[in-house]
């Protein structure tokens, strides 16, 4: 056995342990850790089949961006487990069975027909061959268009995920700038007319003569 | 060297448990999106087995765009979830029935 064969066979079995602990653990945040196990594995396995670049997609992506996702949602919510895990030994026997028929016959046909077998492994290549550079010759070249399809599918997902997520309460208070621009000197400020008036009220002799001798502004007395 | 059946057997054994998982979970919204997550990858791999032993780069192009659907499709179905568990108070499937008929 070589070392790629050996790591092929142990991220494999890795991987569908993770896959199999996802959809059997009682936890939901035990379950995305998981499933962060499982594409951390699945991006290893890629490695095997050299595609390098998405395996790095893949790890960045999904473990780095999607799976924290999953880990905010999950912690967020309030979740009554057991009533959640209801009717989870009830389908137990008919998952099996279907997922064991499902594998079967997918084994079936991966060995019986087609011809598999003929396919040899490819030879490697150089240590100059750049997985990211072929890769992106193709997607800017010939899928360019369907590139610029999937950039707008991703505007598409933030701004859906915004603008379902945007909670507007009634009682909120806050400022809106409109009506605050556009506001007159009337609303704000009052003029009133009235006599001037003396404060503090002491004596009015000698209040008039402190304020004869008060030099004013000016410096003129 | 590895056959190209075993990546194949891999990735069917991957859609295989995420179909349980779905059945498994059938109340859980959220271990259903990762179901289903797991399933997509189970996808790629067969993709990336074949592009990989018949020599085409066109199979990682299209995992490419796998992914980024996948993405997209779980931010907007975390959004929905949260937007669903603000109105009903719960993410059991079977208590979100109010467009039967």
């Amino acid at each position: 056995m070589t070392f790629l064969q050996i790591s092929f066979y142990v991220f494999s079995v890795v991987l569908v342990f993770a896959a199999t602990m996802v959809v059997t653990i009682r936890n939901p945040v035990k379950s995305a850790l998981f499933l962060v196990l499982a594409f951390f594995s699945a991006a290893c396995v890629w490695i095997t089949l050299q595609a390098e670049f998405l395996a790095i997609v893949l790890v960045l992506v999904y473990v780095g961006a999607v799976m924290v996702l999953f880990l905010f949602v999950v912690m967020m919510l309030d979740i009554d487990l057991a009533k959640l895990r209801a009717g989870f030994t009830r389908y137990l026997p008919i998952g099996s069975l279907i997922a064991v028929l499902l594998v079967i016959e997918l084994s079936l046909i991966i060995h019986g027909a087609f011809g598999l077998n003929d396919y040899h492994n490819p030879a490697s290549h150089g240590a100059d061959y750049s997985n990211t550079r072929v890769l992106g010759g193709q997607i800017y070249t010939h899928y360019v268009y369907a590139f610029e399809i999937a950039a707008l599918i991703l505007l598409v997902a933030i701004i859906a995920a915004i603008a379902l997520t945007m909670r507007r309460r009634p009682h909120t208070k806050y400022n809106n700038p409109g009506t605050q621009v556009q506001v007159k000197r009337q609303n704000r400020l009052r003029i009133v007319k009235m006599k001037s008036e003396r404060w503090p009220a002491v004596d009015d002799d000698a209040n008039a003569h402190h304020n004869n001798t008060r030099p004013g502004p000016g410096g003129k007395s | 060297m590895i056959p190209l059946s075993h990546y194949l057997i891999l990735g069917a054994i991957l859609f295989a448990v995420s179909v349980v998982g779905i059945f498994l979970n059938r109340k859980n919204v959220v271990i259903l999106l990762m179901s289903i997550e797991l399933l997509l990858l189970g996808v790629n791999m067969n993709f990336l087995a074949f592009s990989h032993y018949l020599q085409d780069i066109a199979g990682q192009v299209f995992v490419f765009f796998i992914l980024t659907v996948a993405a997209a499709e779980a931010a907007i179905g975390l959004a929905i979830l949260i937007v669903l568990f603000r109105s009903r108070q719960t993410i059991n499937v079977d208590e979100l029935d109010s467009l039967k008929g």
